[in-house]
């Protein structure tokens, strides 16, 4: 194992984030504060409770996994698709390093700054509404695995782009659809019946309603569907980056 | 050359044996391709059976027109780009089932400036040295950053330096890691004069601290400046790998063409022990000769002509380059 090349790259990839604070925490923050104010407190106000919990209390765990996801998306998909871009891959190519270590590197960074990320999130919520976490090692570990699985997504998204629009695309068409409609701002009891059977193939859904029920014991579905489905996309994820490394896809001629 | 291990159970006191001529050549040889090919997806054959081997401490030219296969082949070694056919053994080593090992001794300059932006000339120098799994060491990065004029540029952004600056800090990336060899593709392309003379120095200095290098250029005094071999390569094949003094001794020919009064039928015998050739249908006598020889003989010849009777008009002399015998070899092949 070559221990030093990952640190290299977790730390070169750390650094950007330091660089580009503002783009990559102080936005999400602030976009998360405006969500707040309106749905929280705005409309919220006019909601009465949702399975008990007060609206804006209610959209927190939502609103942390809308940022998760996208932000793990965003962060790895860049940290591999920018090398690729500038031509400096050749020297990761060219240096003494298994695949593995690769994925550790980019993947572990950019999930290292969405949870970063989410745990400010939840502090900065906490200034708006009451907050208190049933199952707060199940909502860690919630965290740390949607960080790790939608990263590795990215990483899959970053290797197949070749063009900034490609790069932009699946988390705009598709992620950020997903999320809304996975259940961030509403329980999809509140679906009609119909709409509800869609939902439920919707594997945000899962997500959320696993970290939800971490904090508020509510959920849309059993805790061990939830965690079944995110593992299920991990292994997914794992497999089409074995498969990319080994036929050196959009990597190596 | 590296030491040889003695085999376990042989005493101080007996002869060394001689190696297997195989592993001999193993040893010596730094590099070793075999049959290397590489088709691209498109069908397009980049390098076709090459075999080559780089010798320990060299430095070697590699010169091809463009798209001859250069940077392919460059590729494979490092580990770029996937063989088709074929292998390469570096330091004995199989790029592909030891990459750890073999890639740990090679730095790669390519021939592309592809740099990060916004990274400091430091940082971008100590992240090399630490993707090829080597612990800190300022003092070299330091030594590396002095010996290519780099120390005071050393906290500037990359992207605020000159083009030979940018190609410098790829080359101290390439040498952050001590690699036994060094790959340079191109590494005077669009460098200015003086700037090129000073990599030529940087280079020989990393040749006598024992690193082999390998460099493909296009500039071909460049190659008789620096190199030790010289191999040519053309269409994906290697057309020839010859010692640059063989080359050279090919290069001190000259041709000495004297264009006769009257035509000849036939050289007198008085001149056979010349190497004469009578062209143009005795027109024109030709007259090769070594310019590096203790005598190149052409008193003699010339003193021998007018006894004969043989009157001139006219006469000129050619000397073939290297570039002549690379046009040559590159338009034949």
């Amino acid at each position: 194992m070559n221990h030093r090349a990952i640190r290299a790259i977790y730390l070169f990839e750390m650094a950007r984030t330091w660089r580009t604070l503002l783009q990559s925490i102080v936005s999400p923050v602030v976009s998360t504060s405006l969500y707040f104010v309106v749905f929280g407190a705005a409309i919220g106000s006019r909601i009465s409770q949702v399975e008990g919990v007060s609206y804006g209390t209610f959209i927190v765990p939502g609103l942390i996994m809308l940022s998760v996801l996208t932000q793990s998306i965003a962060n790895a998909s860049f940290g591999i698709y920018f090398p690729k871009f500038t031509g400096t891959i050749y020297e990761i190519l060219s240096a003494p390093i298994s695949y593995f270590e690769i994925v550790l590197g980019y993947v572990g960074a950019a999930a290292t700054k969405s949870i970063i990320l989410g745990l400010i999130i939840l502090a900065t919520a906490g200034l708006f509404v009451p907050l208190h976490i049933h199952h707060p090692v199940w909502m860690l570990a919630f965290l740390v695995l949607t960080a790790v699985t939608f990263s590795l997504f990215g990483f899959i998204i970053g290797i197949w782009a070749d063009g900034f629009e490609k790069l932009q695309m699946i988390p705009m068409l598709v992620v950020t659809p997903l999320t809304f409609l996975g259940g961030s701002f509403y329980s999809i009891d509140m679906l009609p019946a119909g709409w509800r059977t869609v939902a439920l193939l919707n594997p945000v859904v899962y997500l959320i309603s696993g970290f939800r029920w971490s904090f508020y014991e509510i959920a849309d579905v059993s805790v061990s569907v939830s965690v079944g489905m995110t593992l299920a996309f991990l292994v997914a994820c794992l497999i089409v980056i074995w498969w990319i490394f080994r036929t050196g896809y959009r990597l190596k001629n | 050359m590296a030491p040889l291990t003695r085999p376990p159970g042989t005493g101080s006191s007996l002869p060394p044996q001689p190696l297997p001529l195989s592993l001999a050549a193993i040893m010596s040889s730094i590099i070793s391709v075999a049959n290397l090919s590489k088709t691209y997806g498109s069908g397009f054959k980049a390098l076709k059976n090459v075999s080559l081997d780089i010798k320990r401490g060299e430095i070697f030219a590699l010169l091809g027109p463009n798209g001859a296969g250069k940077t392919t082949l460059i590729s494979i070694i490092c580990g770029i780009a996937n063989p088709s056919e074929g292998r390469v053994l570096v330091a004995g080593e199989d790029i592909q089932t030891s990459y750890r090992k073999a890639r740990s001794l090679i730095g790669l300059v390519p021939q592309e400036l592809h740099t990060d932006a916004f990274e400091s000339v430091w940082a971008t120098v100590s992240f090399s040295r630490g993707l090829f799994g080597k612990p800190k060491n300022p003092d070299h990065i330091e030594k590396v950053l002095k010996d290519l004029s780099l120390w005071d540029k050393k906290d500037n952004k990359i992207i605020t330096l000159s083009g030979g600056m940018k190609r410098r800090v790829m080359i101290a990336k390439a040498l952050s890691h001590e690699p036994q060899i060094l790959f340079l593709d191109e590494p005077t392309a669009g460098v200015d004069v003086e700037l090129r003379k000073g990599m030529w120095e940087v280079v020989r200095g990393l040749q006598q601290s024992g690193v082999t290098i390998i460099l493909t250029t296009h500039y071909i005094e460049e190659a008789e400046e620096m190199a030790d071999r010289i191999g040519v390569i053309n269409k994906g094949e290697i057309v020839l790998v010859e010692d640059k003094t063989t080359l050279m001794q090919k290069l001190g020919k000259k041709r000495l063409t004297l264009h006769l009064q009257g035509k000849l039928d036939a050289l007198p015998q008085s001149l056979s022990h010349y190497k004469l050739d009578l062209c143009d249908s005795g027109a024109t006598l030709v007259y090769d000769y070594d310019t590096k020889g203790d005598r190149t003989g052409i008193t003699s010849l010339l003193s021998d002509l007018r006894t004969a009777g043989i009157r001139f008009n006219d006469l000129d002399t050619t000397q073939s380059s290297l570039e002549d015998i690379f046009v040559d070899l590159v338009r034949t092949s």
